[in-house]
């Protein structure tokens, strides 16, 4: 059932020159691709769901689905998820289906309930899902006519998170995309200012706003806001970052809207990290000297907790399996900062534009695949025999039995891995399982 | 459309999946989108399973539908026959293919393996976990052992003299509460009677082991919501007779091995003459008298809160205040367990609804599934886990089962871990204003509850506001919460007309410990009405007391 080929993607980068990044050869970036179709084991959007509803405060996810998406989402957040959740699920039964009830009557009826068990609620998602897209239920006028009745408390957006459209972290793509529109307009004579775009941890948030701050770039916002009202304004004269790789149809949007992208690598280890700002530097022709002298100290620092683990790390063979996107950055990461010699690098999609800087410094020689067949991935893998998997829940405790190690890939998206102060906890994420192996004796 | 918060089991394809999972040699190709593998996950990290379930999923995306999802779907099914060579197969639809309608049989059937293929119709947008387990289990046997069903009429041949008498297990699967150790327990008590167990299905099975279920003297369904559709078949089909008590607590052990006993035409005496727990034992001992009549609340599948019941009634000597399921399908049977305790069950799926009777029950100790272990923890109240949906948690390395003597043994140390011992609680009843006795603390475990406001509160309170946030930082306040809810309530009944709190009889309600006081004063409250009273003094409050002394 698989498609497997290899398809040479021979697009020319839009930039020739490799800014700071040492030797100058292209990388990955003229390597071929393996794209595979057939099963994947990955999460759908609504996963994202998990991380977004604790990232704005006021915001409730209402899926619009069937019970596999409410299972889904408990299942994916049940260890984690200690309070009380801002999600929760209108599960579409037969009299749905079958006509006998009107479903958008029977959806006001649910955000009924829920706005009135929840006035603390200022912003509600409807998240489209499979079953919703199937029978073609339009989440978009549902969420105009509730935005209507309950505009100014409650305001009222869509957005998909289904398993035929999205991989899991495509789902928080899909949700500050359907944000964009509602950003205020910037002024006119609005001086530059700048957009960082992708769910942060707030302690990774608060180091970047201190960081620019120092560097005299600003005025900073961050896309999504801890809270509904703040939604940044945007126009010609916004600039953006972007934190997170898998944000193609947020940064179409805010390209829609005016603003322009600042092409970097992710801020993923210090090398990223520094490129990701200085990009934002050279936007707002802040001196050399200055950068040099605001990020040596936390380049520094973060130099010096990754060297902890370089040794653990260095020669180590690494095969990733596809799962939020985030791998050819910590790919990269892991092979110039940690020394570790990289077998594979799936990822469920590559976007080669917002990728161009880090497939640049992908180092050659590594297979890179896109999409996935799990069977026939497997299969690879075990060929490779490598030091260290990363891979999702269903796959780890299997290889682990199989005697091969394993990362958790979701512990990629729920730790706080961005920035010079999380460099060392980003290295220290793959050495653990390696420490471990070397610790136990049964 | 039905507003869902949590949910307590899964959609009935996961059902299929945890007969497939439990099985070997068995492969299920299920039609599906991405996303809906994460249901894989259940199995290898909840259950800590070290292999994938055997299933393949098409995952067909929205660019496929209208085009090829049939095409899709032979290809995947093909690649899977030919990759793990299973000895039988299942297909079906999840809750999106079944809205495409490719007809996953008949797909299936053109392919001509040569195998058994075995169709699954899994109404996603009716049906559930269980009964998706339940019919999966069902059709298996009736596809692999349909072929030697006794004709209609034909008596069952009788055994032949000297030959064992053997039985099949029918019920345990993958993501089941204790199912593994449950089948390990029961094995043994019928080894001790001398019975052989002929096939466990569907845990640990291949599909030639099913073939031969009708080979056995008899059935016993361990879990009726998985087993007793097959047994119900097996007893047309092969005259089987089944068993149907469920060995949970020492009473209905019992009263299984005397019925099993009866079946295979066995002398077990010898196994009800000796005492083979010690929950007996324990609970006569002086030291448990502290568990007497303490209000417990249950709630769980059906099979476990039925036998919980009992068990906590009849060999705890608790006082049963709410019983309930979130099986409608068993719904008839817990509602007649229930009247034995006078009381109505609570038949739900929808936990906000159990969230709302546990605040107003007051209980004293909640066994339920690791829904009501968050409700309970929230309220500050000690709780077992007595049922799926389950955690990793539940899936302990040490041996633990719920049946037998043994399982009694268990749940009698699960049951009492959460609770204070007997001298414990007078401690803390009698000097309350030792300031390192915290009033939060009714459980030696040293959890302390998040927020226990919300037991005091009037119902109509939004149970949903305790966010993280709110409760981390809110949390040193919560009893001031309690009382400020409190004073709010009583401020409401002065308006009504209701009597009035002295202040010294308010500030001798705070003694009680917090997790009565709500009870103490309704009572109280209730009390002084009918007295016709309009103030609450502490004569008030002690005649109260004496009032509804139990």
């Amino acid at each position: 059932m698989s498609d497997t080929a290899y398809s040479l993607d021979t697009r020319p980068e839009a930039r020739g020159t490799a800014g700071s990044n040492g030797p100058s050869n292209n990388g990955c970036t003229d390597a071929p691709v393996l794209k595979e179709r057939g099963q994947r084991e990955v999460f759908c959007g609504l996963t994202g769901i998990v991380w977004m509803h604790r990232k704005i405060q006021d915001a409730f996810f209402l899926v619009v689905g069937s019970r596999t998406c409410a299972h889904l989402i408990q299942s994916a957040a049940g260890v984690m998820i200690f309070a009380e959740p801002r999600f929760g699920t209108a599960i579409i039964d037969e009299r749905d289906l079958a006509g006998l009830a009107d479903a958008n009557e029977e959806l006001d009826k649910c955000v009924e309930r829920l706005l009135s068990r929840r006035p603390d609620i200022k912003m509600l998602f409807l998240v489209g899902s499979c079953p919703s897209e199937v029978i073609k239920l339009d989440l978009s006028r549902a969420a105009q006519r509730l935005s209507r009745r309950h505009m100014p408390d409650v305001r009222v957006l869509n957005y998909s998170g289904s398993g035929i459209e999205t991989t899991f972290t495509q789902g928080e793509d899909a949700c500050l995309a359907s944000l964009v529109p509602e950003m205020p307009a910037e002024a006119a004579n609005a001086d530059q200012s700048l957009i960082v775009v992708g769910a942060l941890a707030d302690v990774v948030e608060d180091q970047f706003r201190r960081l620019f701050a120092m560097l005299g770039i600003g005025p900073v916002t961050f896309l999504p806001p801890r809270r509904a009202a703040d939604l940044p304004a945007v126009g010609p004269n916004t600039r953006f970052l972007l934190a997170q790789p898998f944000l193609a149809d947020t940064a179409r949007s805010l390209e829609e809207r005016g603003a322009k992208r600042l092409s970097a690598p992710f801020p993923l280890g210090e090398e990223g990290t520094t490129g990701w700002l200085e990009a934002a530097a050279q936007a707002w022709n802040i001196p050399a000297e200055t950068f040099e002298a605001v990020t040596r100290p936390a380049r520094e620092r973060a130099k010096t907790a990754i060297a902890h683990y370089r040794d653990a790390l260095q020669g180590k063979r690494l095969f990733f399996f596809p799962d939020s996107q985030l791998e050819p950055p910590i790919a990269r990461f892991l092979a110039r900062e940690c020394g570790v010699d990289l077998v594979e690098v799936g990822t469920p999609f590559l976007h080669r534009e917002h990728l161009s800087e880090e497939l640049k410094m992908l180092p050659e020689g590594l297979r890179l695949s896109e999409g996935q067949d799990v069977d026939l991935q497997l299969d690879r893998c075990r060929a490779d025999a490598p030091d260290l998997v990363v891979c999702g829940l269903g796959l780890a405790n299997p290889l682990e039995a199989e005697g091969i190690a394993t990362k958790w890939s979701i512990e990629l998206v729920f730790t706080p891995i961005h920035g010079y102060e999380q460099a060392g906890d980003l290295a220290e994420l793959f050495r653990r399982p390696l420490d471990r192996r070397g610790r136990l004796k049964v | 459309m039905q507003l869902t918060l949590w949910t307590y089991e899964g959609p009935p394809h996961v059902g299929a999946m945890r007969v497939a999972t439990a099985m070997k040699g068995l492969h299920y190709v299920l039609h599906a989108p991405q996303g809906d593998t994460y249901a894989d996950l259940l199995f290898t990290m909840i259950e800590r399973r070290n292999h994938r379930p055997p299933v393949t999923y098409t995952t067909f995306q929205a660019r496929d539908l209208g085009s090829d999802t049939a095409v899709i779907f032979k290809e995947a099914m093909l690649s899977a026959y030919e990759r793990f060579k299973p000895q039988a197969m299942l297909v079906g639809s999840s809750c999106t293919a079944e809205l495409i309608q490719d007809d996953p049989a008949g797909l299936a059937k053109a392919l001509n393996l040569p195998i058994p293929v075995v169709p699954l119709e899994l109404p996603s947008y009716q049906r559930k976990e269980n009964w998706g387990a339940s019919e999966t289990f069902y059709h298996l046997t009736r596809t692999l052992c349909g072929p030697k069903a006794l004709p209609p009429g034909a008596e069952r041949p009788a055994r032949a003299d000297g030959a064992p008498v053997t039985c099949n297990l029918l019920g345990p699967t993958a993501l089941g509460f204790r199912h593994r150790d449950d089948v390990t327990e029961i094995t043994r008590i019928l080894d001790a009677m001398d019975i052989t167990v002929n096939v466990v299905a569907p845990l640990d099975a291949t599909p030639m082991d099913v073939a031969c279920l009708g080979e056995a003297d008899f059935n016993i369904v361990m879990y009726p919501e998985l087993g007793e559709t097959t047994a119900k078949w097996l007893e047309r089909a092969f005259r089987q007779p089944t068993v149907r008590t469920v060995p949970i607590g020492v009473g209905a052990t019992k009263r299984f091995i005397t019925e099993v006993a009866e079946i295979a035409g066995i002398d077990a005496q010898h196994m009800l003459d000796r005492e083979l727990s010690r929950l007996p034992w324990y609970s006569r001992s002086i030291d448990s008298t502290y568990l007497t009549g303490k209000r417990v609340f249950i709630f769980g599948d059906a099979t476990h809160a039925i036998a919980a019941a009992e068990v906590a009634a009849d060999e705890f000597g608790f006082q049963v205040v709410g019983l309930g399921t979130y099986a409608r399908e068993q719904a008839r049977d817990v509602r007649e367990a229930a009247k034995r305790y006078g009381l109505e069950a609570l038949i739900t799926d929808d936990y906000l609804e159990v969230e709302d009777q546990i605040a107003e029950l007051h209980p004293e100790l909640v066994l339920g599934t690791q829904m009501e272990r968050h409700i309970a923890k929230r309220f500050g109240i000690p709780c077992a886990v007595i049922s799926a949906p389950v955690h990793v948690h539940d899936y302990p390395a040490r041996y633990s089962p719920q049946m037998g003597f043994e399982g009694a043994n268990v749940i009698f140390d699960t049951w009492v871990h959460p609770l204070m011992m007997g001298l414990e609680e007078h401690l803390l009843g009698m000097f309350r204003e030792d300031f390192e006795f915290n009033d939060q603390t009714p459980s030696h475990l040293g959890h302390k509850p998040e927020n226990a406001a919300p037991v005091d509160r009037p119902t109509s309170t939004p149970a949903l506001t305790q966010d993280l946030d709110v409760a981390v930082i809110q949390r040193p306040q919560a009893d001031m919460q309690a009382d400020m809810q409190a004073d709010a309530q009583a401020e409401i009944k002065t308006d009504a007309g209701a009597p009035v709190w002295a202040a010294e009889a308010e500030k001798e309600l705070k003694k009680i410990p917090f997790f009565v006081r709500g009870k103490a004063r309704r009572n109280t409250e209730a009390f002084a009405a009918t007295q016709g009273l309009t103030t609450i003094t502490l004569d008030t409050l002690y005649d109260a007391k004496a009032h509804f002394a139990r």
